[in-house]
């Protein structure tokens, strides 16, 4: 309801939605100042005095589990997560495109993955590789685990995508007497680029935030928000607050380089 | 990536051959939703079969025994424990879904209907869905410093002079609960609903005004009947994320407060895998009900 004048309405809701980003993002920062702590400080403010006391905890073996290790392994399996999110989801999105024996049941499985809660899909896994005699280990119980939760998002998003995608244009392609493979790589794949990207994101962003999937599924080595969500029961200084404002950080930086590709992908899209 | 590389290369090759692309045209979806298909099938439909075996299995400290016994579901259902943490689980959805709907839909609201820029409301709407890119535990965590003992709200309040002693029901308590659930669940209500509102045609508003209808009435039988399908995809995931919520339930109350799955997950770690399992099954059976009941509203086909 655009109205010419700014409404009662508008105000209101104007402040009602500044009050949710406040609430959104209050919390966060001030677990971000807190992290910049004096060494005497606690888990509370005021700030007593400013430092990086807490960031070079951070590093040190013996203040938190194995920070570094953790980090590590999410990052890989992060990285894994996310390519095979990607070239499934598109796989699997072309294939919903046409009809095929089973194409109904495969979406319902999907949209079952992301409503089956994720304390059974990791009591199940566990259980399975405990019956099969395989160890658990994080890149493969945990990489299984992770992508009951990435790839229904990658197919769901690619669905939406291909629902709005003319055929004209492939059909056009193929008139000026392109391959099929030629139509998908300089066609197709251009098209979808950012939507692929996106899809990047959420696969990356997902694992690495993921722990109620990892729980029982990770193995001997924790991965880094196991690590976090052990030192919630144990870790009384702000170097926990350290360790969220480090992550939080570079979970910002990966959502701004992804923005950035997109925006990159669609200029040039639209310069071509 | 083999499957959709190789075919159309093939097909190239076999051009001369029609009727050789014909039949390749028609196996190439199984081709290219067979990973999607085995990596579900691997990963979610085996453990669950695995999870309704294993729950009539016996067990006892060290192992578990193949078994036919219905003692685990006689142990569950039967526990007067089992169901007021079932209740208390569902009353957590109760409450968390009509806070989230309520502001999930008017966020929703303002983004589709009062930015008037598209580039404004994507900058707004990108705003709203970083913090759900980030760590939920890191989330959780950062209400301890505003909601504890000697954080800002009982500092201020204290100071203000509004309360003689700091409240002690801030942290740690069902109400930190509720309120962590709806900070980190709220976006999947804000996304769907925003999708459905967007495509209203705004030429319906004018019809419902030249009709002489209020705001009022254009809310409650335009755009409320036309946002339901979004609603209804936003109820499903939160719903189903408080279902099988653990972490928040545990961190938020201190251990003062129980759900489903805190039980399961304790269940685990005494490596009581049947009970936990017969636990899952009655969990899993509850949750795709509820989805059930959504999805008979919406046709979420459709809707993508």
């Amino acid at each position: 309801m655009s109205h010419e004048k700014r409404t009662l309405e508008f105000y209101v809701l104007a402040v009602f939605f500044a009050l949710f980003v406040l609430f959104l993002y209050g919390p966060l920062s001030a677990i971000l100042i807190l992290s910049f702590q004096g060494e005497n400080g606690g888990l509370t403010f005021p700030l007593n005095g400013v430092s990086l006391h807490w960031f070079a905890n951070l590093f040190e073996r013996q203040a938190v589990g194995d920070f570094g290790g953790s980090f590590k392994r999410s990052l890989v399996l992060g990285v894994m997560v996310m390519v095979v999110t990607v070239v499934v989801s598109l796989l699997a999105g072309l294939a919903f495109r046409r009809r095929f024996r089973g194409a109904t049941a495969l979406f319902y499985l999907a949209v079952a993955s992301l409503v089956v809660p994720s304390i059974i899909i990791s009591l199940g896994i566990g259980v399975v590789f405990q019956q099969i005699g395989f160890r658990p280990a994080w890149y493969t119980s945990a990489f299984g685990a992770h992508l009951t939760w990435t790839l229904p998002f990658g197919v769901l998003i690619m669905f939406a995508v291909f629902n709005r995608f003319s055929p004209a244009y492939e059909e056009a392609a193929r008139d000026l007497g392109a391959s099929s493979w030629q139509t998908f790589a300089h066609v197709v794949l251009p098209m979808i680029a950012p939507s692929l990207i996106g899809v990047g994101l959420f696969g990356f962003t997902l694992s690495y935030d993921e722990f109620a999937r990892t729980l029982m599924t990770s193995g001997t080595f924790n991965t880094l928000p196991l690590e976090i969500y052990g030192m919630t029961t144990n870790v009384t200084t702000p170097v926990l607050y350290a360790l969220g404002t480090v992550t939080t950080v570079f979970s910002f930086l990966v959502i701004l380089l992804t923005l950035g590709a997109i925006l990159y992908v669609g200029r040039r899209r639209a310069r071509a | 990536m083999t499957v959709a590389l190789d075919q159309p290369a093939a097909t190239t090759v076999a051009k001369p051959a029609r009727r050789r692309r014909f039949s390749l045209g028609a196996v190439a979806p199984y081709l290219q939703s067979a990973p999607l298909a085995l990596i579900l099938g691997a990963f979610l439909l085996l453990p669950i079969i695995m999870i309704v075996v294993v729950s009539f299995w016996d067990y006892d400290f060290a192992a578990m025994y193949p078994d036919f016994l219905t003692t685990n579901y006689s142990d569950v259902l039967g526990s007067w424990v089992t169901w007021k943490t079932y209740l208390n689980t569902i009353k957590f959805a109760v409450i968390v879904w009509a806070l989230t709907l309520f502001i999930g839909f008017w966020v929703a609201y303002f983004l589709a209907f009062h930015i008037r820029t598209t580039a404004m409301q994507m900058v707004l709407f990108l705003v709203c869905t970083v913090p759900f890119l980030t760590s939920n535990i890191i989330r959780m965590i950062s209400w301890i410093p505003v909601l504890g003992r000697n954080g800002l709200i009982n500092s201020t309040l204290v100071h203000m002079g509004l309360v003689p002693k700091p409240i002690e029901w801030l942290l740690y308590s069902e109400f930190a609960v509720v309120l962590a659930m709806v900070h980190l669940y709220t976006l999947f209500m804000v996304t769907p609903i925003f999708n459905t509102l967007m495509r209203i045609d705004r030429s319906l508003f004018e019809a419902a005004r030249d009709a002489g209808a209020s705001g009022w009435q254009v809310l409650r039988n335009v755009v409320i009947p036309l946002a339901k399908p979004g609603m209804a995809i936003g109820t499903i995931f939160v719903v189903t994320l408080v279902m099988a919520d653990f972490s928040t339930v545990q961190v938020m109350s201190g251990g003062q407060s129980a759900s489903v799955a805190l039980m399961m997950k304790n269940q685990m770690s005494l490596l009581q895998y049947p009970a936990a399992a017969a636990n899952a099954v009655v969990l899993l059976v509850l949750v795709l009900l509820m989805v059930a009941g959504i999805l008979r509203i919406v046709d979420i086909r459709k809707e993508l």
